[in-house]
């Protein structure tokens, strides 16, 4: 049987630069590999700089999933000085994350992967009568009458006859693996251009106790620079949080009138692929959301969202997080390790010395393939294993985990909605372990999170109305009062999944940093054993209907929700050391 | 107003936009763009007779920041600027082709707009090794960005990265990244800095480009005057506590509650030209000074190497922290004179950095002016020297 290399780059509708490679053998993925194309450099920046500082870098890692890095890297720094942050910042950083998961997975739903399930043009041809019902029978939501979706398939007549299809030309439409009929496209459209007014309004949660989005500024090592005062005029005040209450619960009706709904009509038509893209098996969370003051690294249990690992698709057991046995390998990286590239190494021990072998593109021409060989190097990834374990991160393993932690704050909550969404498709759990099951699980996060994040809001103002009106703790803000040398660790679970940053700090400069990140977890490259990373693995079996048009590897990527700015992040051409640190 | 065919009035009205919504929109872009009220009229003229211009949106060394601020458009919104105003037939992260059909897409506007098409540019332009640090499809951003931009009408670089190489170009620089001006020449670049760039400043430049046919006036960073014509300092809502000699001496004080001056946290509003305090973030909902948090500077050319440590104060000011009466102009101007000195100070710093970070080789590549210094601050740019007509490389 012919073997065909299928190649997507750009993938598109994704943040920054990836390269799927894959052959295909009798309409299926038989291989894949995972390439990011774009570095910057970002930790070796951080070098000798004053660690105070360093959130405001870090959180230019990425301007898709903005906030994460800055709390992972206050964290770390707070962790290396021994700060403790007060109760009114701790619930100010959960709401901004919270607001965070919300806005970020309804716009990865709509805006980045729904058009690869959507046929736009498909709903030309939908009668808006029937598409009014077909969204009334699952929901309540104002909008969704006749009138509106003949005034969405108008404007969406009128754009398609221009002649300019923008965004929207040379799209996978009329593919055959496209399968909603035309009333649900239409549907989804017009719930599509809604999301985009819907999350501009919402976001301002993030200008309310953040200043702006995207790229937050009121973080800081030791808390938060958004004054408290139910009497003040212009800090965080009465008005301010009647504003926020507000947002809250516009966000949480969305979620759960508009997204939820439209997440269940889609699947329902595509349960298919609750058996395509499963992957590895194996999920790994730092856990998030703490619930009181407290350093989150050390004390897991303070945690809303459970730290854990599942292995091999048992929910049975639910195994601790032990940072120590996160390493990274670079066999297939454009990397080298100075004692070569057989073992990986922790994170606090790592090397960063680029080794850029891949083809070398002259002027208006293109490379064809990077992976010249069994041998060859093809990604500015690394290849982070937990015990040498590929784990995949992100909302799937969050909600696997707290799935199977009984004792978590959110099991509940979790159980309550993962039980609702399997029943309403007719699957059994198993049906998680799939493109399916990672679509499905974000939504079920974002149902999850737009309920709690009120109660978060409600313990915030309980503790104003206590009088508390603390948003910093000063003791350790000069850095005369810090040791000449610290170290710290800072997790944070980002919507793409775990998140942790490492710091170094001696002299009162920044000695090294590194981040280990979401999407390098789930897109980096083979290791040293071969072993494939999780997109590479999820990908195998994928059926490929038209090469030409390989949307299922767009389905099964974009259920990871790549980030790939972060996963790219570091590079030193220098060849120097980075990091050289024992793990404490 | 005669309804030209294809028009976008035409397109808007056929799209259900009331003619009501219409001149909203042309009189908060008059607003924006700090024309006369008469001017909303000159918009709506134009824009009733302009076809979608088509864009092709660039990323290479980014973050995404600007795209996502891109989202957060209102005026009009991204709905309206993507479906109406314009044709944006190229962006990676919003549209539906992904591979070869999204190049083929880009092409196809590139040849059947040739000299006619906009061009947005997001993140810096790595030039070490030949540019391998940034490859799409094959090709590097270095190849990409000079062959899509030698076909437009204009080009606007988003963000700082895009504007003066920003966060990948800080010290020590490892993969050689540059803004678009030092990689691109011959064609008009507009340049709208900030970490990201605020977009109701992208919206107010491409109405101000559909309505005159030209670029605003520019400072010489190329950054339009209508956004970066005036410093924080000088608009912000805080200043009359700056005047008064009232700081926050540490967070979350009691001048923090009431919403003192933050110069003593590191502000750097004082050195930093933008329409911040003004147009604010996510529909004038705030701003980092609104919340509490120091300007960082982040629409000035190095400012990750000039403006840092963030939060070390500028240098004393004569008359800081003095009782409010002996305020007066004497204050202002030795404050002015402060600002000035800081600016050397900024400048001895950013050079003396290499020493222990040592500046990663650079290759030689095609880029025929270094990246323009840090402007001594404090030192009037706009106000005295005028704007500076848009300029039209090339042709000077």
């Amino acid at each position: 049987m012919a073997t065909e290399r299928v190649v997507v780059d750009p993938l598109t509708r994704i943040e920054g630069h990836l390269r799927i490679e894959t052959q295909v053998e009798g309409g299926k993925v038989t291989d894949a590999w995972s390439s990011a194309t774009m570095w910057r450099g970002i930790e070796l920046i951080l070098k000798d700089r004053d660690p105070r500082d360093a959130w405001y870098f870090t959180q230019r890692i990425c301007g898709v999933c903005t906030t994460v890095h800055a709390l992972a890297s206050v964290r770390a720094v707070e962790n290396a000085l021994g700060i403790e942050v007060p109760l009114n910042a701790v619930l100010i950083r959960n709401l901004i994350e919270a607001a965070q998961y919300m806005q970020d997975h309804v716009i990865h739903f709509y805006h980045l992967h729904a058009l690869d399930w959507v046929d736009v043009v498909s709903a030309l041809q939908a009668d808006p009568e029937k598409a009014a019902q077909l969204a009334t029978t699952t929901s309540d939501w104002p909008n969704n009458g006749v009138q509106h979706f003949t005034t969405v398939q108008n404007r969406l007549k009128a754009f398609v006859e221009s002649g300019q299809l923008g965004i929207f030309a040379n799209g996978y439409w009329g593919h055959p693996a496209q399968k909603l009929p035309p009333e649900a496209n239409l549907m989804a459209v017009a719930h599509y251009l809604e999301a985009l007014d819907w999350q501009r309004d919402f976001i301002r949660i993030h200008a309310i106790l953040g200043s702006k989005n995207p790229h937050l500024q009121t973080y800081v090592v030791g808390g938060s620079t958004l004054a408290i005062d139910p009497n003040g005029q212009s800090v965080l005040n009465a008005e301010r949080i009647a504003l926020l209450q507000q947002l809250f619960k516009k966000g949480q009706a969305f979620v759960e009138q508009v997204y939820i709904p439209d997440l269940l009509a889609v699947a329902s038509f595509y349960k298919e692929w609750a058996a395509i893209g499963g992957g590895h098996g194996n999920f790994l969370t730092y856990g998030d959301f703490p619930l009181t003051t407290g350093d989150p690294v050390t004390n897991p249990d303070i945690l809303y969202q459970p730290r854990g690992i599942i292995l091999n698709k048992d929910l049975s057991t639910v195994h601790p997080v032990e940072h120590a046995k996160v390493t990274e390998y670079v066999a297939h990286s454009w990397f080298d390790y100075r004692d070569g590239n057989g073992n990986g190494l922790h994170p606090w021990e790592g090397q960063t010395n680029p080794n850029y072998t891949g083809p070398r593109p002259s002027e208006g021409e293109a490379y064809e393939t990077l992976i010249t060989s069994d041998e060859a190097k093809y990604s500015w990834l690394k290849a982070p294993r937990y015990n040498d374990t590929p784990m995949e991160v992100g909302p799937l393993a969050r909600m696997l985990v707290a799935y199977a932690s009984k004792d978590a704050p959110n099991h509940n909550s979790v159980k309550e909605k993962v039980d609702t969404v399997l029943e309403r498709l007719g699957v059994g759990p198993e049906a998680l372990f799939s493109t399916l099951g990672r679509t499905a699980a974000r939504g079920i996060e974002t149902w999850v999170i737009a309920e709690v994040a009120l109660d978060w809001l409600k313990m915030l103002t309980d503790n104003i109305g206590r009088g508390d009106l603390k948003v910093h703790n000063g003791a350790k803000w000069d850095p005369k009062t810090w040791p000449a040398l610290a170290q710290g660790v800072g997790m944070t679970d980002a919507p793409r999944g775990a998140l942790g940053h490492w710091v170094n700090i001696e002299n009162q400069h920044i000695q090294n940093y590194q981040c280990v990140v979401p999407t390098t977890w789930n897109a980096g490259p083979r290791d040293a054993h071969g072993k494939r990373g999780p997109y590479e693995e999820a990908l195998v079996g994928t059926p490929i209907a038209d090469p030409e048009r390989p949307l299922e590897i767009l389905r099964t990527i974009h259920s990871f929700d790549p980030c790939m700015a972060c996963a790219a992040h570091v590079v030193d051409t220098t060849g120097q050391e980075i990091v050289s640190v024992k793990v404490r | 107003m005669p309804r030209e065919p294809g028009s976008l009035m035409n397109a808007l009205l056929d799209r259900g936009v009331t003619r009501r919504d219409f001149l909203k929109f042309c009189s908060a872009m008059a607003a924006t763009l700090a024309l006369p009220p008469r001017y909303e009229i000159r918009i709506a003229q134009a824009l009733e007779t302009a076809a979608r211009p088509p864009l092709i949106w660039l990323e290479y060394q980014d973050c995404a920041g600007n795209t996502e601020s891109l989202l957060r458009a209102s005026k009009p919104t991204v709905a309206d600027l993507v479906l109406d105003v314009l044709s944006v037939d190229y962006h990676e992260t919003i549209m539906a082709a992904a591979g070869h059909q999204a190049e083929a897409a880009r092409e196809a506007t590139m040849k059947a707009h040739q000299g006619n098409y906009l061009v947005v540019v997001e993140g810096s332009i790595p030039v070490n090794d030949g540019g391998i640090y940034c490859c799409i499809a094959g090709r590097t951003a270095l190849d990409l960005v000079r062959e899509v931009c030698a076909g437009a009408s204009a080009v606007i670089a988003a963000g700082t990265c895009a504007t003066f190489g920003g966060l990948p170009a800080a010290s020590p620089n490892p993969t050689g990244a540059r803004s678009v001006s030092d990689v691109v020449k011959g064609v008009p670049i507009i340049n709208l800095p900030a970490c990201p760039m605020n977009v109701e400043n992208l919206t107010a430049v491409i109405t101000h480009y559909l309505t005159f046919g030209s670029w605003p006036a520019t400072d010489q960073f190329k950054r339009p005057l209508f956004a970066y014509g005036s410093r924080i300092h000088d608009d912000c809502e805080r200043r009359a506590h700056f005047d008064a000699g009232q700081f926050v001496e540490e967070w979350s004080d009691d001048g923090h509650r009431k919403g003192w001056c933050l110069y003593k946290m590191g502000c750097k509003g004082p050195q930093t030209f933008h329409n911040c305090p003004i147009v604010r973030w996510n529909e004038q909902t705030s701003w980092p000074i609104g919340a509490g948090h120091g300007c960082v500077g982040c629409s000035e050319p190095g400012f990750w190497d000039t403006m840092t440590p963030f939060y070390e104060r500028l240098p004393d000011v004569p008359g800081v922290g003095i009782p409010v009466q002996t305020v007066g102009v004497g204050v202002v101007a030795g404050v002015s004179a402060m600002f000035a000195a800081h600016g050397v100070l900024s400048a001895i710093r950013a050079k003396a950095q290499p020493l222990h970070r040592p500046q990663a080789e650079v290759e030689a590549v095609d880029i025929s002016e270094p990246q323009e210094p840090p402007r001594p601050t404090g030192q009037p740019t706009v106000a005295d020297t005028g704007a500076e007509a848009p300029e039209k490389e090339g042709e000077s």
